[in-house]
């Protein structure tokens, strides 16, 4: 419990169809790491059921230093936000081994 | 993989003209229907190109229903057809984003092809036919009936599904009004029309070009509006969607299949 320490998690809800850039994206902007998950829910664009490629949506959550967080939510806003379905937030969490998630 | 299996028997210097016209067929559908999206349907670009591509691409599913009719009324066909699918889906999505974009040296083309070329639904055609083709007749009788046996029974499968599905699209069909239901009833006709025609003229027996005929009538649902999100992100997806799920789908397997099959062999007498 020594290195217990703060940084910041950005979760990100988009359509499953940009998984693949979203994820390049993510690494190239310098996060170490992110967990994808298949999610479903209901937003501006209506209900998506996720049990059809097209209506199915994905939750990437990642764990990295506040300039990466900014960075990412910015290169998103710029990219992605007029054509698809996207929402962010961020918040302050608590992580043990922080070194992990830290940029090289 | 019957498919496949068919190729192995087929000297394939035969086939490469039938391939070459199948593939010309595929690049110039999307061209005739964008400017019928543009003008008539009054479709921004985005949209006509998207739903052009659609069109100008096949479905799987309608394909599989159509090889389950011919085997119902065992009539015969070239196994081989499956092919055809393989050729058909790809020239539609290159066209559609062309039309969409125009040539821009920033497209990513990269990501494309891969979404074009190793998505699930071209990556199983290919490698089923790949195994048919080396297994030949006698290797493929181990894994019959997982293959061929259930195709049946997996096909009643699939179609409650998309059942499901589809019902779900005819909501936003309603507020899309009229003419992308005409559309998707009309275009397939015409476009069954021109497969049935080429079909017959390179020489495939009446049911093949029937399924011909069907795949050129049929419309994408799974790798166009894939690769046209990632491509075409202006383009409005429910749109596309609607109508090849919603309308041509349901009326390929009902009336469709069917009527492209009096067709064929009306036809074939006057050829």
């Amino acid at each position: 419990m020594n290195d217990r320490k703060t940084i910041e998690l950005v979760t990100v809800i988009a359509e499953s169809v940009l998984e693949k850039s979203l994820s390049e994206d993510i690494e190239r902007l310098g996060a170490r790491g992110y967990t994808i998950q298949d999610v479903r829910g209901k937003g501006a664009r209506g209900y998506r059921a996720g049990e059809w490629n097209e209506s199915s949506n994905i939750q990437i959550e990642i764990l990295c230093d506040e300039a990466v967080a900014r960075e990412i939510e910015n290169h998103l806003n710029e990219t992605y936000f007029d054509n698809y379905g996207m929402i962010i937030y961020t918040g302050k969490v608590s992580v043990l081994r922080s070194d992990k998630f830290s940029k090289i | 993989m019957k498919g496949g299996v068919e190729l192995a028997k087929q000297p394939f210097i035969v086939l490469v003209p039938q391939l070459f016209v199948v593939l010309l067929i595929g690049f110039i559908l999307p061209l005739l229907l964008f400017p019928i999206l543009k003008y008539l349907g009054k479709f921004n670009r985005d949209d006509a190109a998207s739903i052009a591509a659609h069109y100008g691409s096949v479905s799987v599913g309608t394909f599989a229903v159509a090889i389950a009719y011919m085997n119902s009324l065992d009539i015969e066909f070239e196994e081989y057809v499956s092919v055809f699918v393989v050729i058909l889906e790809i020239p539609a999505i290159i066209v559609g984003i062309l039309l969409a974009r125009g040539i821009r040296k920033d497209m990513p083309w990269g990501k494309i092809g891969h979404e074009i070329f190793l998505g699930k639904g071209v990556v199983l055609l290919i490698g089923g036919l790949i195994i048919g083709w080396i297994a030949g007749p006698d290797g493929v009788t181990k894994i019959k009936p997982l293959f061929f046996d259930l195709f049946s029974g997996v096909l009643a499968l699939f179609l409650l599904e998309m059942g499901l599905i589809t019902a779900r699209q005819l909501s936003s069909l309603r507020s899309y009004g009229p003419f992308l239901v005409l559309f998707g009833v009309i275009t397939p006709v015409c476009l069954s029309l021109v497969g049935i025609l080429v079909g017959l003229l390179l020489g495939l027996s009446v049911g093949g070009a029937s399924i011909l005929g069907t795949l050129t009538a049929s419309a994408s649902y799974i790798a166009v509006p894939a690769a046209m999100r990632i491509s075409v992100p202006g383009a409005n997806p429910t749109l596309s969607l609607s109508a090849s799920l919603g309308v041509t789908f349901p009326f390929n397997v009902l009336v469709g299949i069917q009527l492209y099959y009096l067709i064929a062999k009306q036809l074939s007498t006057i050829l």
